[in-house]
């Protein structure tokens, strides 16, 4: 691939250790991708961990509580929250929703879960969680939707005859229809953590781009994504813009790999279903 | 399942269904605070000038955008023209030619992952592969990022949409004496028209919000563009450089730029899912 080739200065250069060194040093040359690999890794982490329980919920709530009528009507609103450009979510992420993070939540949370590492610091708004709450709202819509298909192909009959023996609504969710539907949430997981770990502009809007490893889910960050949308166009010399390509091939066999698996995964259901 | 008493067992159940109508209502909530927001900002950033106007350097109150709308429109065009019809002729490969055989397979599951790829990373691949060797951001580079991802989702759709049409129709066509691709022309096309519009609509919808791809394809420019080989203004990347801007001035312009994006793709959204139900109603 293309990629391949022009990020050959700084695979040269650098080798494996690009994957490992957390420098990030324009004017001396110096480049390492771990910060922003870890930024990845750490806001797709924090959407995942909202987005996957919330969008089960929301999903259950289509399918066995709400009359049809207002199904559709949740239904449909939610799918629109995938058609809303991502540059949308990054102005209302950045104006509207940052400032909300910082005055109302960080500071109730570094109140009462100050003590750990993790909620320490000043609460600015921008920074990894405000990232990964907005890419958490993101990927919902991908997840709930498919786990609500997968849902809906649960044969009634099953469901049926665990409501004939009594149980209550959540009893038949959790003995039967999540039972049938592991493998096609695991699918929805796989489709939203790809779109994540992509994501651009949102990222770049509020994640706060800075070169550092924290601890604390308040202090800023970068991820792959933001690094390049912040800095390709200033990329003036070979080694820098090559290892911008590089951090790109990173990102690109990050979701191959991804993709891989979902698609294996889906493949080897198939095979297990016929 | 141990046997809890039935009033706990009740209370239980009756906790998850508030818990899953209040997840609901959150999605709802999200989407209209944030439709709500862009819509209260943008609003007052409309006016005739920022249609009909060129961006005034910073600190100087007026100005519009005019050409970074018109630059949007061409762009996505010029991304339509190169990317639909390739896409539906894929899929008429995968739907009516390949059916079952490997490359069709090898096809699909490529589609499939170019479907997954981040959009900033086409950016990228067309980066290297467009403007360096042209030493130059231009219109076509920009367009040409925007065709790659509109082409597997015309594809997959295009390939759906073919495949739902009943074969008795095919078989009819071919029972006629018309060659197999009058059938695919005259027969099957107009079967799956309201599909294939909605794949369209929806690839549409999808690239004109997109800002990644174009970051470092089609740059960004403050006047009217000459000819498409060089750097076009675009709504997208000019909002993400008025928001990041400290004036007051040019952030009212970026929502205004959001509300204009905003509505457009959510107007195509919602004509795709009109034409899919016309579609299915017609049948």
């Amino acid at each position: 691939m293309i990629l391949l080739l022009d990020s050959r200065l700084a695979v040269a250069k650098f080798g494996l250790g690009f994957l490992v060194s957390d420098a990030w040093n324009p004017v001396t040359g110096d480049f390492g991708g771990l910060s922003s690999i870890f930024g990845t890794a750490a806001s797709t982490l924090i959407a995942m961990l909202i987005a996957t329980p919330l969008g089960l919920v929301i999903a259950l709530f289509l399918v066995e509580l709400a009359p049809p009528k207002l199904s559709a009507f949740f239904g449909s609103a939610i799918e629109l929250l995938a058609a809303i450009p991502s540059i949308i979510y990054g102005m209302w992420g950045l104006f509207v929703f940052a400032p909300f993070m910082a005055n109302h939540v960080q500071p109730i949370l570094g109140k009462y879960l100050g003590f750990l590492p993790l909620f320490q610091g000043p609460p600015l708004g921008i920074g990894m969680l405000t990232a990964g709450i907005i890419l958490a709202l993101m990927i919902l819509p991908y997840i709930s939707s498919v786990t609500r298909d997968v849902f809906m192909m649960v044969p009634p009959v099953v469901k049926e005859a665990a409501y004939g023996v009594g149980a209550t609504n959540w009893e038949v969710t959790r003995g039967v229809t999540l039972r049938y539907s592991l493998s096609g949430i695991v699918g929805a997981g796989f489709l939203g953590l790809g779109r994540a770990v992509g994501e651009t502009m949102a990222v770049t809007f509020v994640i706060g781009n800075n070169h550092q490893i924290s601890a604390s889910l308040f202090a800023s960050g970068n991820s792959i994504a933001s690094t390049l949308a912040n800095e390709f166009t200033e990329a003036s010399d070979p080694l820098y813009l090559s290892s911008l390509i590089n951090l790109g091939l990173v990102l690109f066999i990050m979701t191959l790999l991804f993709q891989a698996a979902a698609q294996f995964w889906l493949w080897h259901i198939g095979k297990k279903m016929t | 399942m141990e046997l809890n008493s039935l009033k706990k067992r009740r209370r239980f159940n009756s906790a998850i269904q508030v818990v899953s109508s209040l997840s609901a209502l959150l999605g709802l909530a999200a989407l209209l605070w944030i439709l709500l927001v862009v819509l209260q900002r943008g609003v007052g950033a409309l006016n005739w000038d920022f249609f009909t106007k060129l961006p005034t350097p910073p600190g100087i109150i007026g100005g519009g955008l005019a050409n970074a709308i018109v630059g949007t429109l061409l762009i996505t065009l010029l991304a339509a023209i190169w990317g639909t019809p390739l896409g539906i002729l894929a899929g008429v490969y995968l739907a009516e030619y390949g059916k079952g055989t490997k490359i069709a397979v090898i096809i699909r599951s490529m589609t499939n992952i170019l479907i997954g790829i981040p959009s900033i990373i086409v950016g990228v691949f067309v980066y290297a592969l467009i403007v360096l060797p042209s030493k130059t951001f231009s219109a076509y580079a920009g367009a040409a990022s925007l065709a790659i991802i509109m082409l597997p989702v015309v594809v997959r759709t295009t390939e759906d949409m073919l495949s739902m049409v009943p074969n008795a129709l095919r078989e009819a066509g071919l029972s006629l004496g018309a060659p197999n691709w009058r059938v695919i022309l005259q027969i099957v096309f107009r079967a799956a028209r309201g599909g294939l519009l909605t794949g369209i609509l929806l690839a549409v919808a999808r690239v004109s919000g997109e800002t990644a791809p174009l970051l470092f394809t089609a740059l960004n420019s403050t006047f009217w563009m000459h000819s498409l080989n060089e750097p076009i203004a675009n709504l997208t990347v000019t909002i993400f450089n008025y928001a990041m801007s400290p004036y007051a001035d040019w952030k009212s312009q970026a929502w205004g730029a959001s509300l204009l994006i905003m509505g457009a793709v959510l107007i195509l959204n919602i004509a795709a899912r009109l034409a899919f139900k016309e579609r299915s109603r017609a049948k």
